[in-house]
């Protein structure tokens, strides 16, 4: 167990530096916190393209907290009208953007670092599903991610009210009166949570709160659960074999390398090439063909017109598509209530794979073709919610009007429960194929 | 911990007491900070009554005033308008007005006080989306041949006759709401007050 190896206190060679070191560390644990999570911190030898998500997700964090810093400096969360008839909020958002000095290079890292975000957590998330990361002993580290997941989907929520644009005032509009679906108490629940009857200036105060101050302190605290439990059982990876079952005579295992510096050096050169991306698209496509940065949004809210055409932005479009596909009342709830049941079910049936999942083998190397079939659907069916979540309810594919969109969203929706509510039988029968002792590599 | 002695019974006891009061002084802590959420005072008085105007309205036109930060409709509908309602009423999922989404004086076949002139809370009863406007009969962008004109919301497809009564099978579960309201003359409505009220 990685929290009961006791490390030696650091002995200086006489030099400043190394007095320095050994008097910080005989008065806090720097050599061993040191040791523990990195130069000793054993990770599998086969780490592939993968793997390089999870520091690309901790990137991002920084990013975004840093960002997010200087453009609170200049942001007003102010709903009133100025001088020009224009919210202070949204004029604030112009002002950054025209006339603080690389206001447009902040804001544009915030805003696509939103959406790079999602980009890195869900494919994060998709490696956990194809190695079977989520698998005993690791299910704490899936609940505290699926945790992370849910706390993004709130800041970005949140934080895409802020600007006060057309897209921020009824997109808020919409997801706050999810709430007054709940049965009784709905109604003086969206009540609360707006501080109004309508959405106002008090919701833009309280959501700027929660935004820079409340949500960011529970994601750090989480982030950090994620990675203490990590540490504790020690990192998955391709062939979803244990490294820690052949270990050397000094308890080192035989397929595991310190993760400093392999992997940091590794992960340096993903964040290079995740940077170059990420920069390609802040200098030349910031608004990312009108989905990072929706078009409507360049519109002051205006709470007497929704715009024509409303879609959240694209990271939430699967979940939207499945909010949509919900039209029939069931028992004594009517359709809208099930609209945001299965909303919240999309996510929170994430955190039940752990349990779901009953196949012998981890890894999608070593499992059966029924496990490979359905996962390569359920990627299709995730995407082609996605993509009718950013399309009107009336869209038909082709123009073709016997492929309505809102029925090809509900045949979806159904497949993506039925794959992870059928899983405990269908991952029993499939076929896998019996895991190597040690793991694979080149 | 094992191989200390067990704790005494009353021991025990004071300790759970002790984390009780202390648990209940946690959730009374609470009590502030989560009434500081709720709508102001001043939030709560701001209801006031709006006039509105209708003198220029032409048949078959619609305005829109702020009532409580909503956007209420006015339409003036014209008498082929107000023959599609009795059309719709199969398709409709509450077409007599059971339910209470208007006052009283409301609750009749064209739910208004004057047949021609409609008013009602432009905001879906789904998840609150201002609806668009589609009073051309027959097929448009969006619409189905056999429409007979009506709303149709954008978030989630919604839509609604020229009563503000929701279509079957549609996300929203409800009429749109009538405000209350009262003709103060000919042309002057006061939405948000009526005779019962004042």
């Amino acid at each position: 167990m990685m929290a009961n190896v006791v490390y030696e206190k650091y002995k200086s060679d006489g030099s400043f530096l190394g007095n320095l070191l050994e008097w910080v560390d005989a008065r806090f644990p720097a050599t061993s916190l040191w040791r523990a999570h990195l130069s000793e911190y054993y990770a599998p030898k086969n780490f592939n393209f993968w793997y390089y998500f999870g520091s690309l997700a901790l990137l991002v964090l920084v990013i975004q907290i840093v960002t997010g810093i200087f453009l609170a400096m200049n942001y007003k969360p102010d709903a009133s009208l100025n001088a020009y008839g224009v919210p202070v909020a949204f004029a604030s958002v112009s002002y950054i953007m025209n006339d603080v000095s690389f206001g447009w290079l902040i804001r544009y890292m915030h805003s696509t670092g939103a959406s790079a975000f999602f980009i890195v957590v869900y494919m994060h998330m998709f490696r956990g599903m194809l190695y079977g990361s989520y698998r005993k002993p690791r299910e704490l580290i899936w609940i505290f991610g699926i945790m992370i997941f849910l706390c993004l989907m709130a800041e970005a929520f949140m934080g895409y009210l802020l600007p006060w644009g057309q897209m921020s005032y009824w997109g808020a509009q919409v997801i706050v009166n999810l709430f007054s679906a709940i049965p009784l108490i709905g109604d003086p629940l969206s009540v609360w949570v707006r501080g109004d009857f309508v959405i106002g200036d008090s919701t833009l105060n309280r959501f700027f709160a929660l935004h820079i101050v409340a949500v960011p302190m529970v994601l750090i605290g989480l982030v950090v659960a994620h990675l203490l439990a990590l540490h504790e059982i020690g990192s998955n990876n391709p062939d979803g074999v244990e490294i820690k079952k052949l270990k050397d005579g000094k308890g080192v295992p035989l397929d595991g390398i310190p993760f400093h510096p392999y992997y940091t050096v590794k992960d340096i050169v993903g964040v290079a090439v995740f940077l170059m991306i990420f920069f390609g698209v802040v200098c030349f496509a910031p608004e990312g063909g009108g989905f990072f940065l929706e078009y409507n949004n360049f519109f002051q809210a205006d709470s007497m017109k929704t715009p024509p055409h409303i879609a959240p932005v694209w990271y939430f479009t699967p979940f939207y598509s499945m909010l949509r596909a919900m039209v029939w009342d069931f028992f004594w709830l009517d359709a809208k209530f099930w609209g945001v049941v299965a909303m919240g079910g999309g996510v929170v049936i994430l955190g039940l794979l752990p349990w779901l999942d009953r196949a012998p083998v981890k890894s999608i190397r070593y499992r059966g073709s029924i496990f490979k079939t359905l996962l390569v659907i359920f990627v299709i069916s995730f995407l082609i919610l996605g993509f009718l979540g950013t399309k009107g309810p009336e869209y038909t594919f082709f123009g073709v009007s016997w492929l309505p969109g809102t029925v090809i969203a509900q045949i979806f929706t159904v497949y993506y429960f039925l794959f992870f509510l059928t899983m405990p039988w269908w991952s029993r029968i499939d076929a896998c194929k019996p895991e190597p002792e040690r793991l694979t590599w080149k | 911990m094992s191989n200390q002695e067990k704790m005494s019974c009353e021991r025990r006891r004071l300790i759970a007491a002790t984390a009780a009061v202390g648990g209940v002084g946690a959730l009374a802590a609470a009590v502030p900070f989560v009434s500081s959420m709720l709508p102001s005072e001043r939030a709560k008085a701001a209801g006031a009554a709006v006039e509105a105007d209708i003198s220029k309205l032409e048949v078959g036109q619609m305005m829109t005033v702020e009532w409580r930060g909503k956007p209420v409709w006015i339409l003036r509908r014209s008498p082929e308008m107000l023959e599609s309602l009795a059309k719709v009423e199969g398709e409709l999922s509450d077409p007599a007005s059971e339910r209470k989404q208007q006052p009283e004086y409301c609750k009749n076949a064209t739910r208004s006080l004057k047949p021609e002139i409609m008013v009602a809370v432009g905001i879906c009863t789904h998840l609150g989306c201002s609806p668009s406007s589609k009073f051309k009969q027959g097929a448009q962008e969006g619409m189905s041949a056999d429409w007979k004109g009506g709303f149709l919301c954008p978030c989630h497809g919604s839509t609604f006759d020229l009563a503000g009564r929701v279509f079957k099978n549609k996300p929203a579960p409800d009429n749109l709401e009538v405000p209350p309201h009262r003709y103060l003359s000919d042309t002057r409505i006061l939405i948000g007050e009526d005779t019962q009220g004042a």
